[in-house]
């Protein structure tokens, strides 16, 4: 018998299996000029210290976020960060970061709210090409810069605000949290000497299901596990359905992306939205409720 | 130690920050990233696998552990393992922790701030980052107040 970790992309039952990419491929595309490949990375002196050759950096607090709002940038700031990072409309973008891809889906997401659909994830992200022994470099590459047209930031599809989760937690539409159990209880909620990402009140949405993102990915090789596992959590363990209207979050909405990304399009889910704004967001807000 | 400096704060590690405050933010990934690379584990005298959990940081991602080698004079050499081979940020802390703390005053490494984290690595380190380097601090002042409270009168 195959053993799962061995398998395939295409042998794990995928939805959209095309949204996935191996590192064996990433390895056959490094001269591709038609593919840019995006490491985004929680830990900032990783890229520094050794990427794939040939990839740019994409770092989510410095060039995803607006400076002064909570907030993405917005159309021209992300019109600029692909011109900068040498991708055009036509370009196909392949992240991988740390974390068993947490980051890079992070990444990918805020990309697709731009519409930029010609995106991949690399399989098993940053681990895995480190584990396999592949080559990686510390020299920053340079690309001509592109022109590019992005339209508006589309905020309605696949991104929730808080208004849109209040009127979806009060019709007792699904929710995942998926932060860890002791975030998700309201025993721990941020460290006194960090305020940014601190909150007064723990606990979380009230009928939201405690699933956290980690259990999608194998923490060996970060790789994504095969659809009928992740069916096996989100639906026989969990109960929700392809047809569900989810929204997920966590505490500023990078985590929920990944499980976004699993559900849209490993398990080709139909209609999950991330709230970003998540337990920073709610935990500091004012006569919401607030289970525990 | 500049007049701005926090009192108490080991001179090495005062400088150190005084070093970060002047480099912009590429400039100082990059002095991290040469500190990262000057990381060695805990030698085999020190410690052996597997190791204890009292060593270990709590909410540390990279799992981080911290061993205290007591020297002559009454202070302390921290040595470090990182077992996750991408915590990059954690090399780097346990780097700066050893030079800028090993052989100091035990009641200064007690009070060194937590800030100190963030004026070393920027503002901007995530939540989680933020966590585990902070732990790292906490676990090296414990060990100096373990040995402060052990040498009281009683």
């Amino acid at each position: 018998m195959t053993s799962l970790a061995s398998r395939t992309i295409e042998e794990r039952g995928y939805a959209r299996p095309e949204v996935l990419v191996s590192t064996d491929w990433v390895a056959q595309h490094l001269a591709d000029p038609t593919i840019r490949i995006v490491e985004s990375n929680e830990d900032s002196l990783l890229y520094p210290s050794g990427h794939i050759p040939g990839a740019v950096q994409i770092d989510w607090t410095l060039d995803l976020n607006d400076q002064v709002r909570r907030d993405y940038v917005d159309r021209a700031g992300f019109e600029r960060l692909m011109s900068r990072a040498g991708i055009s409309n036509d370009t196909t973008v392949v992240f991988y970061g740390d974390k068993s891809n947490w980051w890079a889906t992070y990444a990918f997401w805020i990309f697709q709210l731009f519409g930029h659909s010609k995106a991949k994830v690399m399989d098993g992200g940053r681990l895995k090409w480190e584990k396999e022994g592949r080559e990686m470099t510390r020299s920053v590459p340079h690309y001509p810069a592109t022109s590019y047209t992005a339209p508006d930031r589309d905020d309605t599809k696949i991104r929730a605000f808080k208004a849109d989760v209040l009127k979806h937690q009060e019709a007792a539409r699904p929710l995942i949290d998926v932060r860890s159990p002791a975030e998700f209880s309201g025993e721990r909620t941020h460290m006194p000497e960090y305020p940014q990402e601190g909150v007064l009140r723990g606990g979380h949405i009230p009928g939201a299901k405690n699933v956290p993102w980690a259990r999608a990915a194998n923490p060996e090789d970060g790789t994504f596990k095969s659809a009928s596992y992740l069916q096996a959590i989100y639906e026989k363990e969990e109960g929700f359905k392809p047809s569900d209207d989810i929204v997920t979050y966590c505490r500023i909405g990078e985590r929920s992306s990944h499980t976004w990304f699993v559900l849209t399009y490993l398990l080709g889910y139909a209609k999950v939205r991330n709230y970003d704004g998540s337990w920073t967001e709610w935990g500091n807000s004012v006569n919401v409720p607030i289970e525990r | 130690m500049s007049a701005e400096s926090p009192p108490g704060i080991p001179p090495a590690l005062a400088a150190l920050i005084e070093d970060f405050a002047r480099a912009d933010r590429m400039a100082r990934v990059e002095l991290l990233v040469d500190y990262a690379d000057r990381y060695e584990e805990a030698p085999l005298s020190i410690a052996t696998r597997p190791y204890p959990v009292r060593n270990r940081v709590t909410h540390c991602e990279s799992q981080v552990y911290v061993f205290p080698e007591d020297l002559p004079g009454g202070t302390v050499k921290y040595h470090f393992a990182v077992d996750n081979p991408q915590g990059l940020s954690a090399r780097a802390w346990a780097v700066i922790l050893d030079e800028t703390l090993s052989g100091q005053p035990l009641e200064q490494v007690a009070g060194v701030p937590g800030d100190a984290v963030f004026q070393v690595f920027g503002r901007e380190v995530s939540m989680g980052r933020g966590e585990g380097l902070i732990g790292m601090l906490a676990l090296v002042q414990r060990l100096a107040r373990e040995r402060l409270h052990e040498r009281k009168p009683r």
